[in-house]
């Protein structure tokens, strides 16, 4: 269990209106070990700890106020500026009350995640793209194969620091009369061009700093 | 391979063994309890590039193991590296059955996102286009799976009618297929003239096509006896494997994401939702000749309630300028340049958008940061979780029928592999 003062403080949601709105506010104050609960963009979205993920799913699938009887989607998010750079992010949707929770936990690349394909079976190729795409480790999960990717494939490719050209790319080798693996030979080098400079245009032109400094003192001098 | 076991005693008469020069007869016999077979990844009932490694005890398949990622192809890392209207072709490029309806999907999610809202004319003619996109599904999955199972006729006429579909893909955005035509914001540009009036006068002919296509399958008794009760799934079975769409109506679940969660124009249309019974491979190809007959009525009723206007958001900052005013005016040619290279920002922020797509739920998670490009974009495929279940469905069926269930559940790899 972790340490009770590292978790945040429970937020309540502000605008709480509408069937969505009753179902966060209920999570967010009635259920144990949820960081946040409330409506982003319409949608609700539920925030928790990794050791709470299964008794929160069971009790989101079983409790008749929820019904999820299905997971769409589990998908990972990485953040590599944070900690626990991974987000595992759970798409529920109930057909008997046509509402969706959204459901996230954080995690590393160590840590795993409880796999919750005892609740929905579909839930085990959504794991094992999570685990094939970001390395994001699922505990009981009897099938965690890469599934995406190739065989033999080394690495996690969604992660944000995998190059998006990858390491190796395949060619048919004349001699061995087989498609082998080598290193990315780029004949051009990968170009990731930024475009961002403000609609408004340019105040500064390159070598023109000097000028602009002036004309902001004399600006703010009056 | 497995349990091979050597036996020597055996009746086997002497006159069907090698004769031995010794004389003296050793017998051999190895039995094969169960076999693996490799379908696909080339077979073309394997709809693309599915290799199934099928567990066999004779003809019966014991267990069924999909291998997918064989037209993996990067989709959602290319779209990290993308701008936003840069990453609108790559959903015609998923289901590439079903373009129109995966470039909705997108473009309602960055639609949210920026909280924009298309014109209503745009609407119509996404609603509009949908419906010629699910029939356009339709058409080329009932006829290949009665290609499986030995109906060679309906192919050759389904080609016909995806044809005239295809052509009013092609008026409309410019390219048969891979339209990029519906755009956060609206639609790429205007209905040419004349179109509404060919659309409708094929919508008049067509439930036509449908009977004669009825009169071929429905009570064919060849195809019943292949399909009726074959890959049979419960309610709780579709689901708890997360089944969307057809399929999961034809298990009895009435759930429509175009009744329940309305998107663009689909709350002003009437229109009913096929449910099935038995949630068999019979009841999935009824459900989507009903939703065929359906998708022409709800065409009709665009057609009758379009009216001209506006087809994409006026700010220029999010939808291109008019050709025309680029050549006059020097703000309109700035907009377009900047939107064609840096795109737009938008706010920082989460949704999970999804659509009806004629395979089922088509849904996008997109996360943005702020930048011109999407931080993340996972798609949720429809056929994922369809093919995940196939070892469920097809377990004691003959291998035959692993062929038919592949064939109802309407599986597109560009789609699953992404």
């Amino acid at each position: 269990m972790a340490d009770p003062a590292s978790i945040p403080p429970v937020s309540v949601p502000r605008a709480v209106s509408g069937p969505l709105g009753a179902i966060a506010f209920r999570l967010s104050t009635a259920v144990p070990g949820i960081i946040s609960a409330g409506i982003e963009k319409g949608e609700l979205v539920v925030r928790t700890t990794r050791h709470r993920l299964l008794d929160l799913m069971t009790m989101l699938r079983d409790d008749p106020r929820y019904a999820c009887q299905q997971v769409m989607d589990i998908c990972g998010v990485d953040f590599p500026e944070r900690a626990e750079r991974f987000d595992v992010v759970y798409n529920l949707l109930s057909v008997t009350h046509n509402h969706r929770i959204r459901v996230i936990v954080t995690t590393d690349e160590t840590s795993p995640v409880p796999s919750v394909h005892q609740l929905w079976p579909a839930a085990t190729w959504w794991e094992r793209e999570c685990y094939d795409l970001f390395g994001v480790l699922f505990t009981d999960q009897p099938d965690l194969r890469r599934i995406l990717t190739d065989y033999g494939f080394e690495g996690h490719p969604l992660r944000k620091d995998f190059p998006l050209t990858g390491y190796v790319e395949l060619h048919y080798d004349e001699e061995r009369r087989q498609v082998v693996y080598g290193p990315v030979d780029l004949v051009q080098d990968f170009r990731n061009f930024d475009f961002e400079s403000p609609w408004e245009g340019i105040l500064t032109l390159p070598g023109d700093e000097k000028a602009h400094a002036d004309r902001q003192d004399m600006k703010r001098q009056g | 391979m497995s349990d091979v076991t050597l036996r020597s005693d055996t009746d086997i008469p002497d006159s069907m063994l090698p004769e031995d020069s010794d004389g003296e007869v050793k017998r051999h016999v190895v039995e094969i309890d169960s076999h693996a077979l490799n379908f696909g990844p080339q077979h073309p009932s394997a709809h693309g590039v599915l290799r199934l490694i099928l567990e066999m005890e004779g003809e019966v398949v014991a267990r069924a193991i999909p291998h997918v990622g064989l037209l993996h192809r990067g989709t959602e890392k290319l779209i990290e590296y993308k701008t936003y209207p840069k990453a609108l072709p790559y959903f015609d490029r998923l289901d590439y059955v079903s373009p129109m309806c995966e470039e909705q999907a997108f473009a309602l999610a960055v639609e949210k996102l920026l909280n924009i809202e298309a014109p209503e004319r745009a609407k119509w003619i996404r609603v509009m286009f949908a419906e010629i996109t699910r029939i356009l599904n339709h058409i080329l999955n009932l006829t290949s799976f009665g290609l499986d199972c030995g109906a060679l006729t309906p192919a050759l006429w389904g080609y016909e009618e995806r044809e005239k579909l295809i052509e009013f893909y092609e008026a409309a955005s410019g390219a048969r297929f891979h339209a990029n035509y519906v755009r956060p914001g609206g639609v790429a540009r205007d209905l040419p003239a004349g179109l509404e009036e060919r659309i409708a006068d094929w919508a008049r002919t067509f439930p036509k096509w449908i009977d004669d296509l009825e009169s071929l399958l429905t009570s064919n008794r060849i195809w019943k006896q292949r399909t009726v009760g074959i890959g049979v799934f419960t309610t709780e079975q579709a689901l708890a494997w997360g089944f969307s769409g057809p399929c999961l109506r034809a298990s009895g679940v009435p759930w429509d994401l175009r009744r329940s969660q309305p998107y663009d124009n689909y709350d002003k249309v009437e229109f009913n939702v096929p449910v099935g019974r038995q949630g068999d491979c019979y009841d999935r190809y009824l459900i989507r000749v009903a939703e065929m007959r359906e998708s022409v009525r709800i065409i009709n009723q665009c057609l009758e309630q379009i009216r001209p206007g506006p087809i994409k958001v006026r700010d220029h900052k999010i939808t291109p300028p008019p050709r025309r005013e680029m050549k006059r005016s020097m703000e309109a040619l700035i907009h377009h340049f900047k939107l064609f290279t840096e795109g737009y920002h938008v706010p920082p922020g989460a949704t999970y958008t999804v659509t009806e797509t004629p395979k089922g739920e088509f849904g996008v998670y997109l996360v943005a940061d702020g930048s011109n490009r999407p931080y993340r974009c996972k798609i949720r495929p429809t056929g994922f979780s369809h093919l995940q279940a196939i070892d469920e469905m097809s377990r004691r069926h003959m291998l035959a029928d692993a062929v038919a269930i592949i064939g109802s559940l309407d599986l597109v790899f560009g789609e699953i592999d992404r």
